[in-house]
């Protein structure tokens, strides 16, 4: 098989290895992303909290700090360069016990120290005055107004995107099997793939990370699956709160968060369970109850009824409870990004910056006169005035056939969720990427006609159309087949 | 801005049979606005038979159903636009709608049909654990894949609910070589037809298993079986009664909800239990000159009901149009409006209120029960008193009833408050 050689191979294509592959992808450096699945996005950082961690959780001094404050500060002009949904909607730890008030002190203080500014304790009528859907229970709480919420799918596929206009190469369905020394660098051995050579390996493979690792190292690490489940309403239930409401752990334990999402849903979870299947994205009737009975006591009468899916994510969650990020002690070349469980998604813009001056320094590269610092995403008719979506309709018709109606989206922009810079290929792919199927209805009315036109677009045979992964076909043939 | 005497939202059942009395009436100015490419709605995959015995006195089916309204619609030249969806309803009737031809357009409605008709609650709503493979369809979904485009959706089935849609799911597919192992119905009892039941799982030998749910999703890319176990009164899964079942598709019919967004746009006051707009006897909402019908209204089990229903909101509605043309001062459009009560065992009643002094000469009140009774009586109260009864040998929530209230039997009641509906065992 030939090889192909690369300055930088970047293991993972979640919002860590697309941060840093985008960062990276400013220097004059040949640079690949590999990815286990058919789309960027597809696993920690597509089912979590979509929150920017103001910053007070983290210990004082630690990296996941540093680059939470750090993230925190720099999603906004991020958002705006790369152009996808972000709010500054604040956050507030409730407290619910007098005796629990040295604990949310501690928080500030240590958001203090941290850098998070504008912290204030409030007391629980100010809380309710914020928050009118507050119990009577809440004594108090601390309120971060640089809080804010994200949408995970965009920000990470608007960092991978602007990363391959500047030049980083994706492969997908690509699953490294195998890393190990060779020459001045390190080769990787890729499944059903030519094998890749690398100068420098970045180890951004999330649940996986401690697999890589120890492949290289002797020092060996271990990342264990946290699972977390979560409940999503629909959009009428979006008001329900507007601040990110979190509980603060006390002798009941770590509580659930309640939040609006940027699309307008209300979020409620997560659970905490660490498990073995690094694979293992199933709710368990235990844990969607454990969301429901928690949620309700900080946040009154929301909704349930409403609710319209349920997911599962895995942090990955490693023993020190801290992120693990530069060159590997006994593995020259060889970077981890590993350890990234909350606050990773607030904190990927952070540690984008940092292991690329690490990586770049490290490998003495200069900085590209022609990068690309900019993105423009997929324009959403229903967001759009008047003026706007006629000018719009002129130029592409397509965006005035409404495919998805509950989410209101129209085929041109799931035309052009496949049709743009790694453009979607699955199913779940274009729902990441204009919210087809997002909504109350989850896919019934639209499944059929998004299929033909992915199938249409991409010359995929309708048999061969995929939820996500290979192996997730839609249906199992065609009609005539069994007529004979 | 375009004006129309009448604008009706959907060109399904409810919309052609509406647009078709409006016109009967005498309204030359109609529109209907369709959002899929063809007209008839959901009929189109309805390709089994048994549509039309009350309507047309044949069984007919969805498709020949819906052909023989599109043809009275395309006779009398009414005007549709296709691929077309409504992005709002005002209060004061005013409609935008969205599509490939004219981008955004905003309308004057002289009145309004709501005919949306109705969507299939998904598995989210339903909390069911486990993973998130392919493979799980709600029955509709699953049915248009088959009937529309032509694909085979899987081979080892498993249906959730008993739903008509789910029933004739199961016929459909075992029809098509696949092999459906269990209907599962969480209630006591089935959501869909008796001659459904009948007909597509005792016929072919599949097994309905009321009182079970599925409490486990397993398969992570595409779906490989599927957890069942039995319920108790509260409808909690009793454990150690977990079954597996080895399969590559679900298909739920859990039940259907009417899709009142734009209804609720246009600020219109919903029923809690039919989750469709609160009428009255012209099947007009509160909001004036709107008027809603067919599955937008309430989930009927026939669509002969539908059409039925929908005639009569098109026929209403060419009267309002007529009478604010002729302006008619509103004061002959009001009354004295007597609010509906549904109890003991009947859920809800459509229409919510009725005017006696404008009703036509008879109304029909349809509703469905709560529960299966046998041997129970449906009475109509005036006030205190039971002015009829009817004896039923089988109620069951699947069925839709109705009772008709005469205009002449109010004669005696001029101070009547309210009219209830309920069922009774004596």
């Amino acid at each position: 098989m030939k090889e192909l050689q690369y300055d930088v191979a970047i293991i993972g294509g979640g919002v860590t290895g697309a941060a840093i592959a985008r960062e990276l992808s400013r220097y004059k450096l040949k640079i690949c992303l590999l990815e286990r699945t058919e789309d960027v996005c597809s696993g920690t950082s597509k089912a979590n909290s979509a929150i920017v961690h103001a910053g007070f959780d983290a210990a004082a001094g630690s990296m996941m700090a540093k680059m939470n404050v750090e993230g925190n500060r720099l999603m906004e002009q991020l958002s705006k360069d790369l152009d996808f949904p972000f709010r500054r909607n604040g956050s507030l730890v409730l407290c619910f016990a007098e005796e629990d008030m040295p604990g949310l002190h501690e928080l500030y203080v240590r958001g203090v120290t941290n850098g998070v500014p504008d912290l204030r304790i409030i007391t629980g009528d100010e809380a309710r005055a914020m928050e009118p859907n507050l119990t009577d229970e809440v004594a108090a709480a601390l309120y971060a107004p640089t809080g804010g919420i994200v949408c995970p799918f965009n920000m990470t596929i608007a960092l991978a995107e602007n990363a391959a206009d500047n030049g980083v190469e994706f492969w997908f369905l690509s699953e490294v099997e195998e890393v190990k020394p060779a020459g001045d660098g390190y080769e990787l051995t890729v499944k059903g793939k030519e094998t890749v050579t690398a100068k420098y390996v970045v180890n951004a493979a999330g649940v996986y990370a401690d697999k890589f690792h120890n492949m290289v190292s002797r020092e060996k690490i271990t990342i264990t699956p946290r699972k977390g489940d979560y409940c999503l309403l629909d959009q009428e239930a979006g008001h329900h709160v507007d601040k990110t409401i979190f509980q603060q752990p006390g002798k009941y334990g770590k509580g659930v968060l309640v939040t609006p999402t940027v699309h307008g849903n209300l979020l409620i979870g997560p659970t905490a369970r660490d498990i073995e299947d690094k694979e293992g994205t199933y709710t368990t009737a235990e844990e969607l109850a454990e969301v429901t009975a928690k949620s309700a006591r900080g946040v009154k009468n929301i909704p349930y009824r409403q609710v319209i899916t349920s997911f599962s994510g895995l942090r990955a969650h490693e023993a020190g409870h801290e992120f693990i990020l530069g060159e590997v002690k006994d593995a020259e070349g060889f970077f981890d990004a590993a350890g990234i469980e909350s606050p990773g998604l607030s904190s990927a813009p952070a540690i984008g910056v940092y292991m690329a001056e690490m990586i770049a320094a490290r490998a003495k590269a200069e900085k590209k006169e022609d990068f690309i610092a900019t993105r423009k995403g997929i324009p959403h008719v229903a967001a759009m005035d008047r003026e706007e979506r006629a000018a719009l309709l002129k130029e592409r018709p397509d965006y005035g056939t409404i495919v998805c109606r509950c989410e209101n989206v129209s085929e041109g922009e799931i035309v052009d969720s496949i049709r743009r810079t790694l453009g979607a290929r699955s199913l779940d792919g274009i729902k990441r990427r204009v919210r087809q199927g997002m909504g109350r209805c989850q896919a019934g009315f639209c499944t059929p006609r998004t299929m033909e036109i992915l199938s249409r677009e991409t010359g995929i045979p309708m048999e061969e159309i995929c939820k996500n992964q290979p192996g997730s076909e839609m249906i199992t043939g065609r009609m005539e087949e069994v007529q004979g | 801005m375009t004006y129309h005497d009448i604008v009706i939202i959907g060109g399904g059942p409810a919309g052609l049979s509406a647009a078709a009395a409006a016109r009967k009436a005498g309204v030359q100015d109609i529109l209907i606005l369709e959002r899929d490419s063809v007209l008839g709605g959901i009929l189109n995959q309805c390709i089994h038979n048994g549509f039309g015995l009350h309507t047309f006195k044949e069984e007919l089916t969805g498709p020949e159903y819906a052909a023989r309204y599109i043809a009275m619609v395309e006779e009398e030249k009414i005007p549709y636009k296709l691929n077309t969806i409504v992005a709002d309803i005002s209060g004061n009737r005013e409609v935008t709608y969205i599509n490939r031809e004219e981008g955004l357009v905003t309308i004057q409605a002289g009145a309004v049909i709501l005919a949306m008709g109705c969507r299939e609650r998904p598995r989210g709503a339903l909390n069911i654990p486990g993973y998130r493979p392919a493979g799980i369809y709600s029955a509709g979904t699953a049915q248009r894949l088959m009937n529309i485009e032509g694909y085979r959706v899987g081979n080892e089935v498993v249906i959730l609910g008993s739903g008509d849609i789910g029933l004739i799911m199961a016929r459909r597919m075992t029809l098509e070589g696949a092999k459906v192992k269990v209907v599962a119905e969480l209630m006591p009892y089935s959501g869909g037809l008796k001659r459904n039941i009948v007909q597509c799982l005792d016929d072919y030998g599949i097994p309905l298993k009321l009182s079970h749910t599925v409490v486990q999703i397993h398969g992570k890319e595409r779906l490989t079986g599927v957890t069942i176990a039995e319920v108790d009164e509260n409808r909690a899964p009793i454990p150690g009664t977990e079954e597996y079942y080895s399969c590559d598709t679900l298909l739920l019919s859990v039940g259907l909800i009417p899709e009142n967004e734009l209804s609720k746009g246009a600020g219109i006051s919903m029923n809690r239990i039919t989750s469709g707009p609160n009428v009255d006897d012209k099947l007009e909402t509160d909001a004036e000159g709107i008027y809603a019908c067919g599955n937008v209204l309430h989930v009927h089990d026939l669509v002969d009901f539908v059409s039925q229903e929908a005639a009569l909101a098109g026929t209403n509605a060419a009267a309002y149009v007529k009478r604010t043309k002729e302006s008619v001062p509103a004061s002959e459009g009001k009354g004295h409006k007597v609010p509906l009560a549904a109890e003991n065992g009947v859920r809800y009643t459509v229409p919510q209120t009725l005017n006696v002094d404008a009703m036509q000469d008879t109304v029909t009140v349809r509703f469905r029960v709560a529960d299966v009774y046998k041997d129970r009586y449906i009475s109509v109260y005036y006030d205190d008193k039971r002015v009829s009864k009817k004896k039923k040998k089988v109620l069951a929530p699947g069925e839709m009833e109705q009772v008709v209230l005469k205009k002449s039997s109010f004669a005696e009641y001029p101070d009547l408050r309210k009219i209830t509906i309920c069922t009774e065992v004596e």
